[in-house]
């Protein structure tokens, strides 16, 4: 850990997918909670059906699976806080930002390219 | 240049870790250094030294081995994803009980710290999945 | 930055977003069953010639051929790479991002 002291790079994780139906929204979230603990620069960007993993209302009960959905409004306490959604995801889905469990900012097309373009390391999900 | 990358499929029903096992294999032979492969998700499979493939196909698990071995490669199998699929090293196989263990040689057990820091020492990371 | 898409157009819409987002400058690398977008006749053809006039696109050949291609079959503008080329290009581009 002492190399890399002062070190921030800036992390972008790409979320395309739904929640539940694989494994990847889950398993996407534990590596943000983790890496909350590097203090780096860290973006969640939410495009096609990865805005469906943002869902309010998620109940897992009958589908006897872990509802992680409470977890996104846990990530400001690990100072994760840039959430950023894909406006054009989300109006193909029929779906508003009130539609949403935690608040995001909602970016358009040049501005999602251009948080991709200043990011060191881009991990897909 | 140094690299880091990560693999999220298991072998053989997706190409990811053929594609991961090609690109790690040709940076080395250009002379770049490869800081860690990550296996997360059903990615951690390509850690199991239990495959049987048939004689005429590639031993996925194997090269990957032998390459660790030529070059000292860092293989790393996240232990969240290879718990929930019954990946198990020694020690990890004793401390929960279970009666055998499954790591392949020139595989690690750890944690996902492991993949967040290849994202910070390396130059690049590159993602193979699916 | 550089851009991998390696699922069939016709399967997922990952090639479809990667060009939704990609700009002037920007490359693109086609590979495992992305290589489909590479070639001549199908429904992508058009966009695929439109985004190559600003994204330089590769293909995988290694891939390419596996599925019974050849250079012959892909769309003018589309340049071929193999293995070295595929990290010669994560070495000139950053950042390197996956549409899986």
């Amino acid at each position: 850990m002492d190399e890399m002291e002062g070190t921030i790079k800036k992390f972008l994780y790409l979320n395309r997918r739904a929640p539940y139906g694989t494994i990847y929204a889950l398993e996407s979230l534990e590596v943000v909670l983790i890496g909350a603990a590097f203090d780096q620069d860290v973006s969640l960007a939410f495009i096609d059906d990865g805005v469906y993993e943002l869902k309010k209302n998620q109940d897992t009960t009958k589908a006897e699976m872990k509802n992680f959905s409470p977890t996104y409004r846990a990530l400001e306490g690990y100072d994760v806080e840039k959430l950023y959604v894909d406006k054009a995801s989300l109006e193909a889905r029929g779906l508003t930002e009130e539609d949403l469990i935690v608040p995001v900012q909602v970016l358009d097309a040049a501005q999602m390219t251009q948080l991709m373009e200043q990011q060191d390391v881009v991990l897909s999900f | 240049m140094k690299f880091g990358i990560l693999v999220s499929e298991g072998p053989y029903q997706h190409q990811a870790s053929d594609s991961a096992y090609q690109f790690t294999k040709a940076a080395l032979e250009k002379g770049h250094e490869i800081f860690r492969v990550f296996f997360y998700h059903d990615g951690v499979n390509n850690g199991t030294r239990l495959t049987v493939p048939p004689q005429d196909d590639r031993h996925i698990v194997n090269r990957w081995s032998e390459l660790a071995k030529k070059y000292n490669l860092d293989l790393v199998l996240c232990i969240a994803a290879a718990q929930r699929r019954g990946m198990l090293d020694e020690n990890e196989a004793k401390r929960q009980g279970k009666d055998a263990n499954n790591i392949a040689p020139g595989f690690r057990i750890s944690g996902l710290g492991q993949l967040v820091e290849a994202g910070i020492q390396s130059e690049r990371l590159v993602v193979f999945g699916d | 930055m550089l851009h991998t898409v390696n699922k069939s157009p016709f399967e997922k819409n990952s090639l479809e977003t990667c060009l939704r987002f990609a700009r002037q400058g920007h490359a693109i690398l086609l590979y495992e069953d992305g290589i489909y977008a590479a070639l001549k006749g199908t429904m992508f053809e058009s966009k695929i010639t439109e985004t190559v006039t600003y994204c330089k696109i590769y293909v995988l050949v290694s891939d390419l051929e596996a599925r019974g291609m050849r250079m012959d079959n892909v769309i003018a503008g589309i340049q071929p790479v193999d293995y070295t080329g595929f990290v010669d290009l994560v070495v000139e581009n950053n950042p390197v991002q996956a549409w899986l």
